[in-house]
């Protein structure tokens, strides 16, 4: 297996390739995972999430270029639906916007999210351990609205971007609910047109209710930002870097690397030991075993059991 | 286990913006179970041979309707040489005479569609030109 | 028609359709169960009075040249004059089509066409790494004031009408245009000509955007000021939704859409403080003309009503002339085939009459060849001949909207104007077209269109002759092939002519307008004035719009799919 080495000296091309590897569960995709492994673990992972409309790629390029500007090598991977009934995706390339694609020390790859929902922050997590091993120095992650799947993405992230933007008004109302608690950056995009300030004053009132059970150190800041007009990029790469620096000082960066693992280490166990159950339940008890359950002689706690017992004890 | 997709990038090239056909065949390619990177119009050689990279896509696909074809297509070719990424297939479609449709067949384009055709067609052929490994 | 005579016709349709119809549609069943125009409306089987009760003479057609103009701009239509057969053409250098354009003259043409190359329409120089392979291409490339000079050696521009196809950079190539005619001693007041100068369009169809919505179209609007104040004799826009047409959107959305965008300028201008009957009487659309006869005849007159009735509603202008709405027209290009290539001919012709007799003021008839490469010369004439077969020969041009008073057409553009009102009301309740178009509800709305035709068509519901119905064996087809090297030749001319052009002229002249136009763009002024210096100087095209690209940032349009 050249590929492996061949990324891990830099070829792109050889990323690229491990990357669809992995994506598409091939059958080296641990052994490759395995190999790369121990180069990874030294990027920041940064998920950037909001509702459609709010701008988050145009300022996903902004980001990148200053990032670029400093030196840094930065990974994006942008993420967009598969249909369910055919499985084909529009891979909308929205960050390919500016000259910065064309830098040697920038990677883009869209991925769509090809079935469930799980299965794409598992392949996502995956392909950024992927990006890490290649030496991005910063990963962007970007989804393409509010969902649940944004929220399980930004799980993997050491800072989460939350955009948002005044022009439609009822954002924080609607927003109240899930996102105030993940951000650790709040943008006010688009804040050129209409109640920017009002917006930020009221993020910056939500943060304040909500900081009594949250046990960190970090008040989130909230930037008004115009990717139009470029304002507010520099103060966003500022914080996002403070951040970085702040988990490292406060260390709560090794809390964060260590819940990664354990999820890593959670979910491939779950996913293998489910899948090897799962194949033994009907040989080992035929497809009667339904019937049983459903007839109320057996529960799908015994016959769990039974399996586990006969399998795993 | 995930199955594997075919993955194709569409882009127009150079300044040409008649972009109708390109996302028509964008939505059917789609609605065929495909990936489909679209990086519009407006674009460089060298960013397309970029993306395709990155993206690792199987087939390329090009849209020229400006007349300037014997240009994007050759030099796209040769990047892809360069690259070494000739694996990449390339097709193309718009409106291009035949007698360069045949120079370019010649240089490694794979497959030149003219108006009038299917978007069956179109997908028939990239089935068969990236083989019948992926769905 | 009374009461009594729509229920004597009521009681007499039914009677025909107990008595024939049933029993026929019993053995024989329709072609097809429903019957449908590009637009989906659907289109019943006969029309009578019935179906335009309440019809009302006066309120719905009026005379030619009155209110609401549904029956022509004026009062004596192709009685009086012919439409102008204008064609468009011409690419290659500026020496080539100075040449083409004395010819155009010397045979007794007085209308000029210029189309550009894409760098040019895009605000880049022929030296930029964009233009590589597109130079001279699909127009004349213009760079600097210099090629412009070229373009009109020898042509008084006092004596001609040139229309520009020019949308981005319009401002630049106005302020170019009439500084040679200062240059030759002819008073900007004089010129006669068009810049289509419809940006709004770009973003939806065509691509040839440079600047956001916003500041292009503040761009747009100083050139009508510019214009209105100072070139009487110049239509400063042509909004055109020929384009939208060619990216897929049926006939009620051509019309809605194009309309959309001239309410959206007009509200633009008003805001700049100008007054409505000062520029709205030079205000002059484009449209295409498709396959759909009745649906297209109905179109166009639907659209002169459409305009009348909002401007007068919206605005109430002072001068009748404010209402009326001219527009020229091309057969559609999308519906050429590749395949039996001869056959548009026939397509070209039948599209031709629909544009006739709707009442448009000028007609481009396509080429036969344009879906296989740029026209020759002998296909070319065809679409001219045809034209002209069709205003000599046929006598459709001696009665005014001959078609008006028809049941079906009547009804059928009562039906466009309805639906097309209703898309303008929704678009209106966005915000407008600049916001509409920025959420990409429109391009979508096309999008949609088009892949559901294409669906069609593959299906076999929509038969297209040649193409997947009367389909031959692909027949030899002879074309003139534009000589490639011979491009590659004109673009390192055009290089050499810029590179000349730079060195020669006052460096810090160009600097110092540069400088002042950067100015006035944050000030908000209007660019006009100090474009013209900056012309005057030698600075380039790619200059100026380098400047404007600095200051209002390059768009880059959402892949909208």
């Amino acid at each position: 297996m050249g590929l492996v080495e061949d990324m891990l000296k830099g070829d792109k091309r050889a990323l690229s390739r491990v990357i669809t590897l992995v994506e598409n569960n091939s059958q080296n995709c641990e052994e490759i995972l395995s190999k790369l492994y121990p180069h990874t673990g030294n990027s920041q992972i940064i998920g950037v999430t909001g509702p459609p409309g709010s701008g988050k790629s145009t300022l996903i390029n902004h980001l990148v270029r200053e990032f670029v500007r400093k030196g840094y090598k930065v990974g994006v991977l942008a993420i967009d639906p598969s249909s369910e009934f055919t499985g084909g995706a529009l891979l909308g390339d929205r960050i390919r916007m500016l000259e910065v694609s064309l830098d040697s020390n920038v990677f883009i790859r869209s991925m769509g999210t090809r079935g469930t929902l799980g299965g794409i922050s598992r392949k996502t997590k995956e392909v950024v351990r992927v990006l890490e091993a290649f030496g991005k120095d910063k990963i962007i992650i970007e989804t393409i609205g509010a969902g649940q799947s944004d929220i399980e993405i930004t799980r993997t992230a050491h800072t989460v971007i939350v955009v948002l933007t005044p022009e439609t008004g009822d954002d924080v109302q609607v927003l109240k609910a899930g996102i105030m608690e993940i951000g650790d950056i709040y943008v006010v995009n688009k804040a050129d047109i209409g109640n920017a300030e009002f917006m930020v004053e009221e993020i910056k009132a939500l943060i304040a209710s909500k900081s009594s059970n949250v046990s960190k150190e970090w008040t989130a800041p909230v930037i008004k930002a115009s990717a139009k007009k470029k304002e507010g990029i520099r103060e966003l790469v500022e914080q996002v870097e403070k951040h970085w620096n702040y988990l490292k000082v406060s260390g709560e960066i090794n809390k964060l690397e260590e819940r990664r693992v354990k999820n890593e280490v959670v979910d491939t166990l779950n996913r293998k030991i489910s899948n090897y159950l799962l194949s033994k339940l009907e040989s080992e008890f035929g497809k009667e075993i339904f019937d049983e359950i459903l007839k109320r002689k057996e529960s799908p706690y015994s016959v769990v059991n039974r399996l586990i017992k006969k399998f795993l004890c | 286990m995930m199955a594997e997709k075919i993955r194709v990038l569409l882009a127009k090239p150079g300044l040409d913006g008649h972009d109708r056909g390109i996302k028509v065949v964008a939505r059917a390619l789609r609605d065929s179970g495909m990936e489909v990177i679209y990086l519009g119009i407006r674009n460089t050689p060298e960013q397309i041979v970029e993306t395709a990279i990155q993206e690792d896509v199987d087939v390329i696909g090009l849209s020229i309707l400006s007349g300037s074809h014997m240009y994007h297509f050759p030099r796209i070719l040769q990047l892809l040489k360069e690259r070494k990424a000739e694996d990449i297939v390339v097709i193309g479609g718009g409106i291009i005479p035949q007698e360069d449709k045949e120079k370019l067949e010649k240089m490694g384009v794979k497959a030149i569609f003219g108006p009038g055709t299917s978007t069956q067609e179109i997908i028939k052929k990239i089935k068969e030109l990236i083989g019948n490994k992926k769905n | 028609m009374n009461r009594s005579n729509l229920e004597k016709i009521s009681k007499g349709k039914k009677e025909w359709e107990e008595k024939q119809l049933k029993n026929l549609l019993k053995k024989a069943p329709e072609r097809k169960s429903v019957f449908k125009n590009s637009s989906g409306i659907e289109v019943g089987r006969v029309y009578t009075p019935l179906e335009i009760q309440g019809f009302d003479y006066l309120t719905k057609l009026g005379f030619p040249g009155s209110y609401p103009y549904t029956r022509g701009p004026y009062a004596t239509m192709y009685r009086g004059r012919l439409w102008t057969m204008r064609q468009y053409a011409g690419f290659g250098t500026a020496e080539e089509t100075n040449k083409h354009f004395k010819y155009l003259l010397s045979q007794g043409q007085t209308g000029l066409s210029v189309a550009f190359d894409l760098p040019t329409q895009i605000g880049y120089d022929s030296d930029h790494p964009l233009a590589r392979g597109e130079v001279g291409r699909v127009g004349v490339a213009v760079d600097s004031l210099k090629d412009m000079e070229i373009l009109f050696q020898g042509i008084p521009l006092d004596k001609v009408s040139t229309s520009m196809t020019i949308n981005a950079p319009a401002n630049v190539l106005l302020a170019m245009y009439l500084t040679l005619g200062e240059m030759q001693g002819i008073n900007r007041s004089l010129l006669r000509g068009t810049v289509q100068n419809d940006i709004l369009k770009e973003y939806i169809a065509r691509g040839t955007y440079i600047f956001p919505p916003t500041p292009s179209l503040k761009i747009a609007v100083d050139v009508f000021e510019f214009c209105s104040k100072e070139m009487p004799k110049w239509n400063f826009i042509s909004v055109s939704g020929y384009h939208m047409r060619e990216a897929g959107a049926n006939a009620v959305q051509e019309l809605a859409f194009t309309l959309a965008d001239g309410l959206a300028y007009i509200n633009a201008a008003l805001e700049r403080g100008l007054k409505i009957d000062d520029f709205a009487p030079r205000i002059s659309f484009f449209f295409a003309c498709h396959n759909n006869f009745f649906e297209e005849i109905a179109k166009f007159r639907a659209a002169r009503r459409l305009w009348a009735e909002i401007l007068k509603e919206k605005y109430s202008p002072k001068k009748e002339r404010s209402l009326l709405m001219r527009f020229h027209t091309q057969t559609s290009g999308c519906t050429l085939t590749a395949q039996q290539p001869m056959n548009n001919i026939i397509r070209v012709a039948y599209q031709a009459l629909a544009a006739v007799l709707g009442g448009t003021q000028s007609l481009h008839t396509n080429s036969m060849d344009e879906a296989l490469c740029l026209p020759s010369k002998q296909s070319v004439k065809i679409a001219l001949r045809t034209q002209q077969i069709l205003a000599y020969e046929t006598g459709v041009s001696d009665t005014i909207d001959p078609l008006g008073g028809s049941y079906y057409l009547e009804w059928l553009t009562d039906e466009l104007e309805e639906k097309a009102r209703k898309y303008i009301d929704e678009i209106e309740e966005m915000g407008g077209m600049a916001k509409a178009i920025e959420k990409g509800f429109i391009q979508k709305e096309i999008l949609e269109t088009a892949y559901h035709y294409q669906k069609e068509i593959e299906k076999g519901e929509t038969v297209v002759v040649g193409v997947n119905k009367f389909k031959e064996e692909r027949e030899e087809i002879k074309i003139e092939i534009f000589n490639v090297s011979k491009l590659e030749e004109t673009a390192k001319m055009q290089i050499k002519k810029l590179q000349i052009v730079k060195r020669e002229r006052n460096k810090s002249k160009v600097e110092e307008a540069l400088c002042k136009l950067g100015k006035a763009a944050e000030k908000n002024e209007n660019l006009v004035p100090p474009i013209i210096e900056a012309v005057k100087a030698y600075a380039t095209l790619g200059e100026i719009c380098g400047v404007l690209r600095n200051i209002y940032g390059e768009y880059r349009a959402p892949n909208i799919l």
